[in-house]
Formats: structure tokens, C-alpha cells, sequence
């Protein structure tokens, strides 16, 4: 298997604090991996340094042999390096195809004249960017509701379209960040089906943050234990299951409840 | 898709054949009053839609179109002037060259207009939208008063306080009309197409946006370049209908105004912006009486100069505190929705929802 993306020695600081520290990471084309922690652990800042929403203190991200490193989080999005929020951020006044056809947009070839003025390369374009987004909203089984808006929208498919918007990007790497939260066992099991089905359909590679440990151990191929910001585990689900390390510091939480 | 876009397209044409209509006899029969008001309803119409384009669609609160109405009047009127009529009216200073020999058709005028106003758009989005907050406000207004004090200490480029006068009377109703058309249309289809969603989608969630690889900084520099060039033609006009213009001419109340329409209309509605433009524009002729003197009972009460714009004010903070929406909120006036509506009215109220 080829590399497709690595992290060396990231590291975060916000005034005192370290909120991720050393953290080393290498994903293979398509593996799904998994990288949990207790609360604070700071998964969402290895995501937003990813992501290019921070600059990291220190360290070196490499994609496909480029460096990320000063690259804007728009232009990261274009070489193929997708996410989802936490909290869910969908444009909530915009149709749920809408949603969807924005993330062709910054594809198109079109100029903005061209759109205005509807030249026939926008035409084509345009036409393409909803067959696609249909298309997608297919895929995630979304397609009945492409006309309503999306803060209608219940909260498990929000979700869902979150994850379509991204794959509308064209990734090669989808970071996940809790996409299981607030789902009920049912919920999360079509999830999980789903997740495996786009990986193979789009032939992704997946990084994703998840509290729910049933879900991180039966989707991951490996996952990465982060505990204040430092790697305090690494292996397979069985092996990080056993690891006392890990058992601790989620312990030591339940503890400090 | 729309299975009614034939009838729609029929409707709206038809709709501007009317106005066309209209025009044509009020530019014969109408009197001079009447054609000044539908005059500024159309040129006001246009800046509230290009306005609307930075403040409402793209939630990026500029209050910069004062500063470049002033730029596109003052560059419209120093290109149509003859060089004689420079000379004569530069008593302080003559101005300078290539203003002294330079005379250009009203059009080229105009284009000139947008054009220098579309620049200093580009020199004063570059730094703003390069971080995030609420820059651009404090920016754009600062903006507006460096340009009032240039213009009034340029003596040989604006004529300082005196300003220009003796413009000639280009701008008619054909001009103001096809200006409020053309930029309804420019505007409109530009917030239609997926450019304008990408400027909602900053509105809604600037993270989100840069998430789905939307460049934010030239986003939102199209929609001021955009803004900007209009309102800079918009000044051209404006300088050409009035034909004396001066430095005073052009303070933040033109901004104001502009603002309480956008907001009246709909933050985000291109037709509500056009609406608000003409009720605003209308109301404020109709409300000319409040500051006459008059006697209520046995109260005499003196002319209020400005009582209008308290009667503005007050209606921007009510909106604000009981119609944050608008007319419109941020939908569009289409026929679909004119259709639907007369067609639960003909179900009856009983069945409305
Ligand atoms: N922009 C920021 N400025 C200052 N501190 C921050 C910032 N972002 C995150 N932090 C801090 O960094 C630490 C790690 O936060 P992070 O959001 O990465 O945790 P997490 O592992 O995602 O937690 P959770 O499971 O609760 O989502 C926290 O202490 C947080 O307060
Ligand atoms: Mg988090």
C-alpha cells in the first residue's frame, strides 16, 4: 500500500497551553483510521491543523509528497483533503441540493462572467453540478428531500449531507470528526454501513474522531490514542482495547466526572 | 426542470413592457417633479441592489456607497465637461492635465465612472478581507470622509468646495431605467448562479465555505468589485441628472438611506431591495410636508429641516426590533410564487396552510 498522507512532530500551542504535542501520523490509500482520546484531547486540533484553520507550532503535513504546511484551508479542500464539523455547519437557509452543488463550485472552470451572462460552458456546468449533486444525495439516500431546506432537515440526515457536501469536494482523504455523535444505536449501525459503502465508491481514505468505542472498533483499521494532546497508544482495535495506558486515561476521566 | 419557465419568462417580459410603457408617456406627458422621482426611485433601485450585493447577500457590512457615488460623479463629470467649460469653472486652480484637454462621450463616462470606482473597491478589499471581522465597515467608512476631504482640498483636480457645475443633462429616464434593468439583471443572475451561492454560503458560515474549497478573499472581493463599479456608475448618473455637484453633496446620509432600503427590503433580496428602493424614494417625497411649518389646532409649529430622516430613523430601529425580515427576508419575487399564492387565495383562507 502507498502512502497518501503524513504528519511529523505536528505540534499546537495556544498561549501556554500545548494542546497537541509530537503528534506522528502516516494513512495509507484507503485505510480507515481512527484517532480518539478522552475530552480536551485535542483530536479537533489535529483536524483543524490538517484542515489548514491553524498553523501549527510546529511540525510538517505532507499530502501525496506536497507540503500543506501555509497552504489556506480552501486550497487544501482543493487538493483533495475534506472534513466535517463537530457540530454540524451546514448553510442552513440553502436547499439540501444546494448544499451539495456548492461544494462542485469551486471546480468549475466557468469564469464569473460566463455565469452571469449563462455562456454555454456554464450551462454545461451548471447542468453537471446538479446531476452529480443528485447523484450524490442518491448515494447517501437523501434524494427525496433535495428541495427542502436543510435546517428542516432531522438531525441524523444533517449529518449525513454534511458527509455528501464534503465527497462533493472530490476527496482523497475525508476527516470525520465525531460523524456518530447524537445517533441512536440503529442510526449509527446505517451509518457505519455507509461509510464503509463510500469508501469503496469513491476509493477514500478515512481519518476519524469518534467517542462512540463500539463504532471506532469495528470501523477502524488502526487507531491513535491522544490524551492531553500527547500519543499515549497506537495498534489495532484489539490491541488498543488491552492497553492499559488507554484504559486509564478514559478511567481517569470517568473519575474526574 | 421549471415546467412553467416559458409562461415566467412571458410574464416578465410583458412586466417590463409595461414599465416601458409607462415610461414612454411620463417622459412626454409627466412634469418635471414627477420624472425627478422616477428618475431617483430607478437610480436608487440600482444602488440598493449593488449595495445589497456586499451587505445582504454577502453579509460583509461595507458602508461605502457614499464615497464611491462621489468618485463616479466627480469621474463622470470631469470626462463629459468640454475643456472650455473646465477652464471657465476652475477660477481658484485650473485643473490639471490630461483633465484640461480631455472630453469623452457620456457613456465612456459612465464606464469610467464604474471602473475607477471598481478600483479603489479592489485597493480597499485587498487589505479588509485578508483577515476576518468587521473591518470593512470602519474601513469603508473612514473612506467616505478621506474622499469628501480630498475632493474638498484638490482645488485643480475637483474644484474643492465649489464643486463642478454646469454638467450637462445627460441622464434621462431611458438612461435611469436601462441602469436600474441592467443591474437587476447583472445582479440577479449573478446571485442566482453557483458565484452568488458561494457569496450566501460566506454569509451563513465563512468556515464552512472555506471547508468546500471556496475562496473567501475573492468571494467577497468580486461582490465589493461588483458593488463598487455599479455605484460608481450609479454616481455618474446621478452627476449627470443634477448637473452641479459638490464634495457636501455626497455625505454618509446617501449611505444611510441606502442602508434603511437594503434593510426594509430584505438583507439578501434583490427584489426586496428594488421594492424598498421605491417606497423609500417615494415615501420621502410624500413625507416632504413633515418638514413644512404647519398649524396643528392652535400649535404652530416650524419647518423641521431633517425631520424626514428622524421619521427614517425611527423606522430602521422599529424594523429592527419587530421586522429583522424585511419585506422580503431573503426570498426573491418570482411567478411561481405569485401563482401559488392567488391559488390558496382562491381555495379560501380555511385551507390556507
Ligand atoms: N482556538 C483555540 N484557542 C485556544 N484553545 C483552544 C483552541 N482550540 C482548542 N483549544 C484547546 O485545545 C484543547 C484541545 O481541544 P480539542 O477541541 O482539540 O479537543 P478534542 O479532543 O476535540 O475534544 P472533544 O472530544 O471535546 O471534541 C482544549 O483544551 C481546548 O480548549
Ligand atoms: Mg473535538
Amino acid at each position: 500500500m502507498t502512502e497518501l498522507f503524513r504528519a511529523e512532530n505536528l505540534t499546537m500551542q495556544f498561549g501556554g497551553l500545548t494542546a497537541v504535542s509530537g503528534f506522528d501520523l502516516s494513512l495509507c490509500r484507503g485505510e480507515i483510521v481512527g484517532l480518539i482520546g478522552p475530552n480536551g484531547a485535542g483530536k479537533t486540533t489535529v483536524f483543524n491543523m490538517i484542515a489548514g484553520y491553524y498553523t501549527p507550532s510546529e511540525g510538517k503535513i505532507l499530502f501525496e509528497g506536497k507540503v500543506l504546511n501555509g497552504k489556506k484551508a480552501h486550497e487544501i479542500t482543493k487538493l483533495g483533503i475534506a472534513r466535517t464539523f463537530q457540530n454540524i455547519r451546514l448553510f442552513p437557509d440553502l436547499k439540501v441540493i444546494e448544499n451539495i452543488m456548492l461544494a462542485y463550485h469551486c471546480r468549475i472552470r466557468s469564469s464569473f462572467f460566463g455565469a452571469v451572462f449563462h455562456f454555454p460552458l456554464y450551462r454545461r456546468e451548471e447542468e453537471e453540478m446538479m446531476r452529480k449533486a443528485m447523484l450524490l444525495l442518491n448515494e447517501v439516500g437523501l434524494a427525496e428531500s433535495a428541495e427542502e431546506q436543510s435546517s428542516s432537515l432531522p438531525y441524523g440526515k444533517q449529518r449525513k449531507l454534511e458527509i455528501a457536501r464534503a465527497l462533493g469536494t472530490g476527496p482523497k482523504l475525508l476527516l470525520l470528526d465525531e460523524p456518530a455523535a447524537g445517533m441512536n444505536p440503529s442510526e449509527t449501525q446505517e451509518l457505519l454501513d455507509l461509510i464503509l459503502r463510500l469508501k469503496e465508491d469513491f476509493g477514500l481514505t478515512i481519518l476519524l474522531i469518534e467517542h462512540d468505542m463500539k463504532f471506532v472498533m469495528r470501523i477502524c483499521e488502526r487507531i491513535k490514542v491522544l490524551d492531553y494532546g500527547i500519543t499515549i497508544a497506537e495498534g489495532t482495535p484489539l490491541e488498543i482495547q488491552k492497553d492499559p495506558k488507554v484504559i486509564e486515561a478514559y478511567l481517569g476521566e470517568v473519575r474526574t466526572c | 426542470m421549471d415546467p412553467h419557465r416559458k409562461r415566467n419568462q412571458a410574464l416578465s417580459l410583458a412586466a417590463i413592457a409595461v414599465v416601458a410603457a409607462v415610461l414612454y408617456f411620463a417622459d412626454s406627458g409627466a412634469s418635471d417633479y414627477q420624472i425627478r422621482i422616477l428618475n431617483n426611485c430607478a437610480i436608487f433601485a440600482a444602488l440598493a441592489v449593488s449595495y445589497n450585493l456586499i451587505n445582504g447577500v454577502t453579509g460583509q457590512f461595507s458602508l461605502g456607497p457614499n464615497a464611491f457615488l462621489a468618485i463616479g460623479a466627480y469621474t463622470s463629470a470631469l470626462l463629459t465637461m468640454s475643456p472650455l467649460e473646465k477652464e471657465l469653472s476652475f477660477i481658484i486652480d485650473p485643473v490639471i492635465w490630461p483633465l484640461n484637454e480631455i472630453q469623452t462621450p457620456f457613456y465612456v463616462s459612465l464606464l469610467a465612472a464604474g471602473s475607477v470606482s471598481a478600483l479603489f473597491g479592489l485597493l480597499m478589499g485587498f487589505p479588509v478581507f485578508r483577515v476576518r471581522g468587521d473591518y470593512l465597515a470602519i474601513v469603508t467608512l473612514g473612506f467616505g470622509e478621506v474622499v469628501r476631504v480630498v475632493a474638498n482640498n484638490t482645488q485643480s483636480v475637483t474644484n474643492g468646495p465649489l464643486g463642478l457645475k454646469g454638467i450637462e443633462a445627460h441622464t434621462d429616464l431611458w438612461w435611469t431605467s436601462g441602469f436600474a434593468l441592467a443591474t437587476v439583471f447583472f445582479v440577479g443572475r449573478l446571485v442566482r448562479s453557483s458565484y452568488g451561492m458561494a457569496l450566501k454560503a460566506i454569509r451563513y458560515d465563512e468556515t464552512a465555505a472555506e471547508a468546500i474549497g471556496i475562496n473567501t478573499f475573492w468571494h467577497k472581493m468580486l461582490a465589493f468589485i461588483v458593488s463598487a463599479f455599479f455605484a460608481g456608475i450609479g454616481g455618474g448618473l446621478l452627476a449627470h441628472l443634477i448637473t452641479t455637484i459638490s464634495p457636501s453633496l455626497f455625505t454618509f446620509f446617501l449611505t444611510f438611506n441606502l442602508l434603511i432600503i437594503i434593510v426594509l427590503g430584505g438583507l439578501g433580496s434583490t427584489t426586496g431591495a428594488v421594492l424598498a428602493a421605491l417606497l423609500v424614494t417615494w415615501g420621502g417625497e410624500a413625507l416632504r410636508f413633515v418638514e413644512e411649518p404647519m398649524q396643528i389646532g392652535p400649535l404652530d409649529i416650524p419647518g423641521i429641516p431633517g425631520m424626514r430622516m428622524v421619521i427614517f430613523s425611527l423606522l430602521l430601529v422599529l424594523m429592527m426590533i419587530f421586522a429583522r425580515q424585511g419585506i422580503m427576508g431573503t426570498r426573491e419575487f418570482s411567478w411561481n410564487a405569485v401563482f401559488s399564492g392567488i391559488r390558496r387565495l382562491q381555495r379560501g383562507p380555511g385551507k390556507a396552510k
